[in-house]
């Protein structure tokens, strides 16, 4: 995938930003850093490492401080910030851009955006938005479905019954996020959230129905539109040769970007009900995170036994 | 029906990933595969029933196995044995 980036439109439709001026331009504008600049130093005349491409975030202390210039020596920094990568300038806290902002701005094409919240709310809610649809992406093929909470991916060969296991869940009262294609992205160090591609939303494939309305069909409880991917499924196909787990205390997991999340093989054979067992992974997963490790308290009370079995074979 | 005995050399003695690993390769053969320890009789392909034994070091247990792959079954368990450092 390519290096992906916003308009200044998509950041205005998404945060409540007001346009003061550069209605023109919103479309023309692109964001691609997720970081957000406050031009402190630039306003002083030191540009040597201005980060153009970044909104430019005045505060408080940027504005009286343009204030204490002269019009010429504030035109002149604001025009030289205005260079044709900058995205826009934001004014937090209700502050009105200057003439001469307004004037540099309009000469390169830059909108000037303003909220009434403070900088730091102002930043954060920027950031949150860009972080959110740069980070990089891909699609993985599975079913996403939030099972008590926990949004649990199922992987799986073609035909193997991941739709299938997914509306038998949502007939359990569980919710569908995404079928078939689940586009994923990092939130942070140790979150990853997968979510339908826009045109899939809602929906499913069933073998032999065809396309289903999930909220058409089981209402607005029964599907999500992004979750945390904290668990990932894969159905196989049930063979002799391959070891299963069978006491749990391998912790497996797999990669998605950086975030290594927990993963487990789940055989498919006649007669094993999956979305039962689905369940019953993500109430032990919980189990787990609350501190209740079945498998962890059955081997230390395994050692116990064994410990006190060797004894009395010693003093026989 | 063939019939093999061991002595549990190792310090932890059959211990949940022993266990699962003499399981896994009883797994592989039709034959019915049992282990005993102290008068108690398992089958070797349940994972459950190999542990609740908690056989430890100095045990002395034997393996049955009857079946058409019963021979082959016991030269891999004991295989395994030697390999998980269980028994020499």
């Amino acid at each position: 995938m390519g290096k992906v980036s916003v308009t200044v439109q998509d950041l205005i439709n998404h945060t409540n930003l007001t346009v003061y001026s550069g209605q023109d331009f919103l479309s023309e504008r692109f964001l691609t850093d997720t970081e957000i600049s406050r031009p402190g130093l630039e306003l002083t005349g030191y540009f040597d490492y201005y980060p153009a491409d970044r909104v430019q975030l005045f505060g408080q202390t940027e504005t009286s401080y343009a204030r204490s210039m002269t019009s010429k020596n504030r035109y002149h920094v604001l025009r030289e910030m205005s260079t044709d990568k900058t995205p826009a300038f934001v004014f937090s806290r209700g502050i009105k851009p200057s003439k001469e902002m307004a004037q540099a701005a309009k000469a390169a094409h830059i909108p000037i955006l303003g909220s009434n919240l403070t900088t730091t709310r102002v930043s954060n809610i920027i950031t949150q938005y860009l972080e959110k649809v740069l980070a990089p992406r891909k699609s993985i093929h599975g079913v996403l479905v939030d099972v008590y909470g926990l949004g649990i991916l199922i992987k799986g060969d073609s035909g193997i019954g991941k739709s299938e296991t997914a509306l038998e869940l949502i007939k359990n009262g569980h919710r569908l996020v995404a079928d078939d294609r689940v586009d994923v992205y990092q939130q942070n160090e140790h979150t990853i959230v997968g979510e339908a591609p826009e045109i899939l939303k809602n929906l499913m494939e069933i073998r032999g129905i065809g396309i289903i309305d999930v909220m058409t069909l089981f209402g607005a409880s029964a599907v999500r539109t992004s979750m945390e991917i904290s668990l990932i499924i894969n159905l196989n196909n049930w063979s002799k040769d391959q070891n299963y787990e069978r006491v749990g205390l391998d912790n497996k997991v797999e990669r998605i970007f950086d975030v290594d999340v927990p993963s487990m093989v789940i055989p498919v054979k006649v007669g094993r009900n999956i979305s039962n067992i689905i369940e019953v992974a993500a109430m032990d997963y919980r189990a787990k995170k609350l501190g209740y490790d079945a498998a962890d308290r059955f081997e230390n009370n395994l050692t116990g036994l064994i410990k006190k079995n060797s004894e009395s074979d010693r003093n026989k | 029906m063939e019939k093999k005995d061991f002595n549990i050399i190792a310090e932890t003695g059959i211990h949940a990933r022993p266990a699962t690993m003499l399981v896994q390769t009883a797994s592989k053969f039709s034959s019915d595969i049992n282990l005993e320890y102290d008068g108690k009789n398992v089958n070797l392909k349940s994972i459950m029933g190999v542990m609740s034994l908690g056989v430890g070091q100095g045990a002395n247990v034997s393996i049955t196995a009857e079946g058409d792959d019963a021979s082959d079954a016991i030269a891999a368990i004991s295989e395994t044995m030697t390999k998980e450092g269980l028994s020499e």
